[in-house]
Formats: structure tokens, sequence, C-alpha cells
């Protein structure tokens, strides 16, 4: 058996010099964007901006997704993170944009948090039920509260950035040149943890748990880790959708808008984070132009695209570029 | 000296099934022990035990003199115990240098999420092994394309990444075709040579194999020990002719 294969080449270490060409490209990428957003008309900015922001959950979804579980409930999270930095904002009068975003994430984390032990017990459907449960809860508890607005949510105003009140013209490429970042900077994240020891253990536990265990990893703790750090992604992803729509509703925790981040991370896949955000701005493009020339049947245009995508690219879009199996 | 592995009347039933019926054994720093005996004698089951999988219902195991019985899995991994499968549990869609990689990290004492996962310390070590196992020309291959008997091996060189006390290998060259056995065990045993601290049990049902490879025998019929002597005493047994080797009838 040994015989067929060449001799095999010098061992692909990711050395310091491989996550620096990382680290640039991601650098590259952001400039390109916020420089680019200059250019680009105001629909098509804000349209980008809702894709990063939704795009950060989704990828909190593919973080879970490489441990084996897949959360229906990422509308929680989501919700958890906009009613964070909406409160703040209204309640609090603190309204710098990276704070109230970074308000959303730990927010989101601390509401996740309680349920990781619980739900680390869980795997496939049971997972995803129990997640989507807890998020109709809480879509359920945000409809009856009438401090938080009942299920007309409310409004909040316009943000500050580090001490810099926006002006009209400018807020829109402001929103989107921190969204955007910010997204990067997560997807830069995400994948160092991707490429990580931690990361690669994720992938052992989707494999093989018994196997885990019995090298001595905890299967349980891995995927409690990963549903906080979804969690926070989402929260962030929250917090920057509700301040880019000067609004928050019960609906950030709708089951149909869980269902949408699931959508997004399993048409992206699990081996790219540019796919989350690719994925992520291809429903926000299907959704606007659906609803402008077919407005009731956008949903069977979203369905087909999915449907040709997991005949095509079970792996996801992101299969498209990244080469081997399972990183 | 303390032992390695000491059990002390050490009993399990499957309902009306004795699995176990009073086993004590005490096994010493760097002794070679087969266990054997048919189908449903206990073997697994003490197997088991050991690790953590099953419970005793009575009784007691220690691992340097330390109680073990009561211990999960994984704490009991951590101890030093560890183990290969007879159907090799491998992570399929990773490759085998991958597969090392995870069970380098496993036991580490914490689990770096910045770190990359193929630092080259953590590749030297991974690297090292392989090519003790000879297994380092499959290193970018997806595991589940690989042939049993690599399987096997890769098995149990994850199992040695720990350095561990104790090492239970479950039946190594089971599903092996027979003239790749004697090879796959020279292997196995010139790999585990350089690991000195390491004692070995292993079940095997070829007593060919038994006489090579073991310093001592554990013979088990029906939950009992019907023989514990070196593997030339206890394959000339009696009891163990009759209900392991089948060499005699029984009536």
């Amino acid at each position: 058996m040994a015989t067929v294969l060449p001799a095999a080449a010098p061992a692909p270490a990711i050395a310091t010099a491989a996550r620096g060409t990382t680290v640039l490209r991601a650098a590259a990428c952001c400039v390109f964007f916020v420089a680019a957003g200059v250019l680009l008309p105001k629909w098509l900015t804000f349209l980008l901006t809702m894709a990063a922001a939704n795009g950060l959950v989704s990828l909190g979804i593919v973080v879970l997704m490489r441990g084996g579980v897949v959360s229906f409930g990422q509308g929680l999270v989501f919700a958890a993170g906009g009613y964070a930095a909406a409160l703040l904002f209204n309640k609090w009068g603190f309204h710098d944009l990276l704070g109230l975003a970074l308000a959303g994430g730990v927010v989101a984390m601390l509401v996740a948090a309680p349920f990781a032990p619980l739900l680390s017990r869980y795997r496939g459907i049971f997972f995803a039920m129990l997640t989507l449960a807890l998020s109709m809860v809480a879509y359920g508890l945000l409809m009856k509260l009438q401090v938080l607005g009942g299920s007309d949510g409310f409004n909040l105003g316009r943000p500050t950035l580090l001490g810099w009140a926006l002006p009209d013209e400018r807020v829109g490429y402001v929103l989107y040149s921190v969204t955007v970042t910010v997204a990067t900077l997560m997807a830069l994240l995400a994948r160092i943890y991707f490429d990580s020891t931690r990361g690669l253990l994720t992938l052992a536990v989707r494999e093989n748990e018994l196997r885990v265990e019995y090298l001595g990893g905890s299967v349980r703790q891995a995927v409690a880790i990963n549903f906080v750090l979804a969690a926070f992604c989402g929260g962030l992803g929250g917090a920057l959708a509700a301040v880019a729509l000067g609004h928050i509703e019960p609906n950030f925790s709708f089951w149909t808008t869980s269902g949408e981040f699931v959508f997004v991370a399993i048409l992206a896949g699990w081996q790219s984070v540019v796919a989350v955000f690719v994925a992520s701005a291809i429903l926000e493009l299907v959704r606007s132009f659906s609803s402008a020339y077919f407005p009731n049947t956008w949903q069977l245009a979203l369905g087909i695209f999915l449907l040709v995508v997991i005949r095509f690219l079970p792996r996801g879009i992101g299969a498209l570029w990244v080469k081997g199996v399972a990183r | 000296m303390t032992p390695v592995l000491q059990a002390i009347g050490v009993n399990k039933k499957f309902d009306a099934v004795v699995a176990a019926a009073d086993i004590n054994i005490t096994i010493e720093a760097g002794e070679r022990v087969s266990l054997i005996g048919s189908n449903g004698a206990g073997k697994t089951t003490f197997v088991n035990m050991i690790t953590g999988y099953l419970k005793p219902d009575l009784g007691q195991i220690e691992l340097d003199g330390n109680d073990i019985t009561r211990l999960e899995p994984r704490a009991i991994t951590r101890l030093g115990v560890a183990r290969s499968f007879q159907i090799p549990q491998l992570f399929g869609e990773l490759t085998v240098l991958e597969n090392m990689l995870v069970a380098t990290a496993c036991h580490e004492a914490r689990l770096s999420f910045w770190q990359p996962a193929r630092r080259r310390s953590a590749m030297d070590r991974a690297q090292s092994l392989l090519e003790r196992f000879a297994l380092q020309e499959q290193r970018d291959r997806r595991v589940a394309e690989l042939p049993g008997g690599v399987r096997k091996l890769l098995d149990i060189a994850m199992s040695l990444t720990a350095a561990p006390k104790l090492l239970l290998l479950d039946e190594p060259t089971s599903g092996v075709s027979a003239d790749e056995k004697f090879p796959m065990m020279e292997t196995i045993m010139g790999a585990l040579d350089q690991e000195r601290a390491t004692t070995v049990l292993f079940v095997e049902h070829d007593m060919d194999i038994v006489q090579a490879y073991a310093s001592r025998v554990i013979a088990f019929y029906s939950g009992r020990i019907i023989a514990d002597a070196a593997p030339q005493a206890a394959l000339a047994n009696d009891d163990v002719r009759r209900y392991v080797t089948g060499e005699l009838l029984s009536e």
C-alpha cells in the first residue's frame, strides 16, 4: 500500500509567516470594502451592512457546525444583542457604535452561557429543537413585555463613533464601514480559531465523540464553548443590525429569522469564513431583488437557489475555493 | 513496588450472565499480558471496567495504588490508561496527521484557541510516532480511504501519544489477513519497545501471536480466571486446552 504513493512532501506547517499572510489578506479586504463604499450607491451600502451584520450570526452557526451541531435558535442571541444595544442607547444614553456592538456581543454571551452546559448534552435534531425552543420563549417574552415595546419594539437614534457625532450624509457610510471592519475582524479571529488546536478538536468531535473522550478530551466542553462563542458573534451582529435599522422588535428572535441564519450557514459551508459573508450578501441581494420584482414568491427563488447549491456543492460555496476536505 | 494495575474481587453481572466472577489480578510494570478466552468469556468486560466504561457491581480497581473504580473514562485516561479499539475509532474526514494532532492535543492541560494546531512542536511529536508505526507515507491521506491494517496501526499509534502507563489493546490483529498479522505485531511491539514505561494488556485470539509476544497469559472462561501463568504453561493447562483453544474436547 505504501508503494502507490510518492514520498511524502515536507509537512505543511502553519508558521507565523502563513498567519501573517492571512492577516494581510483580511486587512486588504477590509480596506477594499471601506474604500469601495465611497463609490457605492446608498441602497447597496445598506444592503452590505445588513449582510455583514447577519453574516456574523451565521458565522456563529458555522462555529457550531464544525463541531457537528446546528442551532435553529440563533435569533435568541441576535435579539439579545439587538435589545442590549437598543436599551443601552435609549435608557442609559450610551451612544458609541463600537461600545454598543461590543455590549451586544457580551450580553448575548451572558444570555447563552447558562444554557451551554445543558445544550452540550444534545446532538442533531434535539440540539436544533432545544435552541429553537429557547429562541421562541424569548420571542414570546419580548412580545408581552411592554417595557421593551411589546410586539412593536422601539426605535433608537443615531450613534456616535469614538466621540464623533455622525453628520446626516455620512451616517450610512460610517455604519457600513464599521460593520464591515468588525465583520472582517471576527472572520479573521474565526479563521485563527479554526486553525488552532481547539479548532481541530472541534472537527474531531464532529467525527467521533467516543474517541475524543478516550483520548482524554472533553466533548461537552468543546460544544459548550462553541455555543458561547457563537452567541458572541450573534450578539455582535444583532447590535450592529439594530443600530443600522434604527429599530428593534421581537421578530429578531422569531424562528424564520433563525432559519435565515441557518440558510446562510448551509449555503456557505463550514470550510471558509469568507463564504459566510458571500452567502449572506447573496441572501440579501436575492431578497431585495425578488421582493421588488416578484414580491409574493421570493422565498421560492431562495428555495430553488438552496436546492441547486446543496445538489452541486454539498460542502457549500466555500468548497469553490477551499481545497481539501475537512478544513 | 506498587503494581501498575490491581483488580480486587471484581464482580460484574449482566442480568443472569456472569461477566466477571471474583476477578483478582495484579499486573506489574513492564509486563506484556495477553488476555485470552472464547467469545463472551469476559475479556472485553474486564478491559471496559478498567477504562471506566463499565462499573463493577462489586470490587475495586486500582491504578498505581489509587482507586479508579468510580472514575469517568476521561479521568481514567488522564491518569495514564490508554486503549485502542477492536474496530478502529478514528476521525474519518481528517488526515492521518490530523488524527495524530488531535490525539496529542487531547491530553494537553490547556488547549489553545490561538496557537496553530499545525505548529512545529506538535507536528514533530506526531511525526515521530507516525514514523515508528511506518505510517509517514500515509500522512496526508484522509483516514476514511485507508485500508484496514493501516487504520488499526493508526488507532494504536494514537493511543500512545500520551505515553500511557498502561496500554490496553483490544484484539490488535483482528480483521487483518493471516500473513499480515506477524508483521503487524512486529511493528506494534517494536514501537512499544521504545516506550519502556508502558505496560501492555492485549486481548488476542491467535495463540501463535500470544506465544510470541506475551510475557504472561491470563485465560478467561465464563467470567472466571482459569489460568494465569507464563505463555508456555498457560497454553498447556488442561482447562485452557478444553475451553479456550479447543484442543481437548469438553464433555
